[in-house]
């Protein structure tokens, strides 16, 4: 179904990021002549998790000439934050930066796409706000990062991919939740892998669909080690984002986990209540793709165990093909829980976008 | 309601249980501190044998890397499951209000306060010097 009415927070928007050499004004003399040099500024840096030509990763309406699609400001506005009438709407850019074993080279990778967005993006459409890409494998490059664009209150999240190194949820990484808790950045988690590890838990795949499909058990990893780890505790302001997780798998995880802490809770004692409330609480889902069936029934039923209105965000995935036309919302959500997701659980969950949602409105009347 | 003797007080030392047998029921019979209380011997969760479990404590913490070993003996922990119970009010932990173990009244009584009766003794003679746990069911 559609937006019911303008003004909606659109929580996970891709922004396709210039190739390498786009990205060379914004790097230091010595980066940019060494990837010039070692020929760097040839190399695609895209995702393996992403690749471009996918039907899934673009909608062909969306598509320029040559395929591609986000790459362009004046057809965001057109095909998203005019079509849809968005209030705000926050640009992630998956880049290839998290990726690299050179964590120096990452970082600078990081800048300069942080530099570009801030540039091209945010300073030329006052309704984007965009996420801060850092380089989870060294949190101290990317606390730098973070302190660094912080200081623009356009930036509104930290992105991390949902598979690294290690578990998101272990201590190492703990200087990164402390640098946004503090910031009053939200902690956004991206399905995608760095292939550090097989992208399952069993090993490697041999199909896309396997990739594809099996990214929610990447979401589940993810945020059962927030749980045991004690993120949630350590850093009580944090909110966990999840980005393209789906949702229907949610009840079963709040069950196991739930029943689970019964028995080992002396473990982790920290978990100081069900985890299924601290989940609640503290974890957000993006919208799109809704991986829930088209009977409105069944996604009732769903949403009654997941039994937390606050937990989905409005997200139309752009340029991702989620949906049709202008059917943004999956059937069957009710009406006040539409109001929750398109506005007001976005500006409960990012604590930067309350501001700048006043600043937009004063914009737009000025203009 | 009827007055059962169950066992001598001196026969569950302080961090010990007995589990016996009364008007058909499995009854565990716990000493912690030198106070006596009694538990249904079945688990409200899925009616494993409770009172076999290890008696512990309750852990706490205020946050990751703290970890406080609290109450000692004064939980029991499910032999199945592993769900903890307060001994002294029959609560689970996890779950205080709506998971309860049963609870029975239980109190140590002089031998010649007994002999006067009522009370029922299958297993043993009562002794007028001696001290008993008595269940009231």
């Amino acid at each position: 179904m559609k937006l019911p009415r303008p003004g909606a927070i659109d929580c996970d928007v891709h922004l396709a990021p210039p190739d390498v050499r786009g990205l060379l004004p914004y790097m230091s003399p010595y980066w940019r002549d060494q990837i010039v040099n070692r020929y760097i500024d040839r190399s695609g840096f895209q995702l393996m998790s992403y690749p471009a030509r996918a039907p899934q990763n673009a909608r062909a309406d969306w598509r320029d000439e040559k395929g591609r699609a986000g790459a362009d400001l004046e057809r965001i506005q057109r095909e998203l934050l005019d079509r849809f009438e968005l209030s705000l709407a926050i640009g992630h850019v998956m880049h290839g930066a998290v990726a690299l074993f050179n964590e120096d080279m990452a970082a600078e990778f990081c800048k300069a796409v942080n530099a570009w967005v801030a540039a091209e993006r945010l300073d030329k459409e006052p309704r984007l706000r965009a996420s801060i890409l850092v380089h989870a494998q060294n949190p101290a490059l990317a606390v730098a990062e973070i302190e660094r664009c912080a200081a623009d209150k356009r930036f509104v999240s930290v992105l991390l991919p949902v598979m690294g190194d290690a578990p998101l949820g272990r201590r190492i990484y703990w200087p990164i939740y402390e640098a946004a808790e503090k910031a009053g950045l939200a902690i956004t988690v991206h399905a995608g892998s760095t292939y550090r590890h097989a992208p399952t838990a069993v090993g490697w795949t041999s199909y896309q669909i396997e990739d594809y499909v099996l990214q929610s058990s990447a979401f589940e990893n993810l945020i059962v080690a927030f749980l045991a780890e004690g993120v949630f505790q350590k850093f009580p302001a944090l909110k966990l984002v999840c980005m393209e997780p789906g949702a229907a798998w949610m009840p079963t995880l709040l069950w196991r986990t739930a029943k689970a802490w019964r028995g080992m809770r002396a473990e982790t004692p920290w978990l100081d209540r069900s985890p299924a409330e601290i989940v609640r609480e503290r974890v957000r889902l993006t919208l799109q793709p809704f991986d829930m069936p088209r009977d409105p029934r069944i996604v009732q039923r769903l949403l009654e165990q997941i039994a937390c209105d606050d937990m989905l965000l409005f997200s139309t995935d752009y340029p991702h093909w989620r949906f049709e036309g202008d059917d943004a919302l999956p059937d069957g959500l009710p009406e006040a829980l539409v109001e929750r997701i398109i506005h007001d659980n976005p500006l409960a969950t990012y604590p930067r976008l309350a501001g700048s949602l006043q600043t937009t409105s004063a914009e737009r009347e000025t203009a | 309601m009827a007055r059962h003797v169950v066992a001598k007080a001196d026969e569950i030392a302080v961090g010990s249980r007995k589990i016996v047998q009364v008007g058909g029921r499995d009854i565990g019979v716990f000493n912690v501190g030198g106070q006596y209380y009694a538990l249904a011997n079945k688990c409200p969760h899925e009616g494993a044998a409770l009172c076999a479990g290890v008696v512990t404590g309750l852990v706490l913490s205020d946050g990751p890397n703290d970890y406080k070993l609290t109450r000692e003996g004064e939980f029991l922990r499910c032999p199945w499951h592993g769900w903890e119970f307060d001994i002294k009010t029959g609560q689970s932990w996890c779950d205080p209000n709506s998971m309860r173990v049963r609870q029975f009244n239980v109190k140590v009584e002089h031998g010649e306060d007994l002999v006067k009766g009522p009370y029922m003794a299958e297993t043993f003679q009562v002794a007028v010097e001696a001290d008993y746990v008595v269940l009231d069911i």
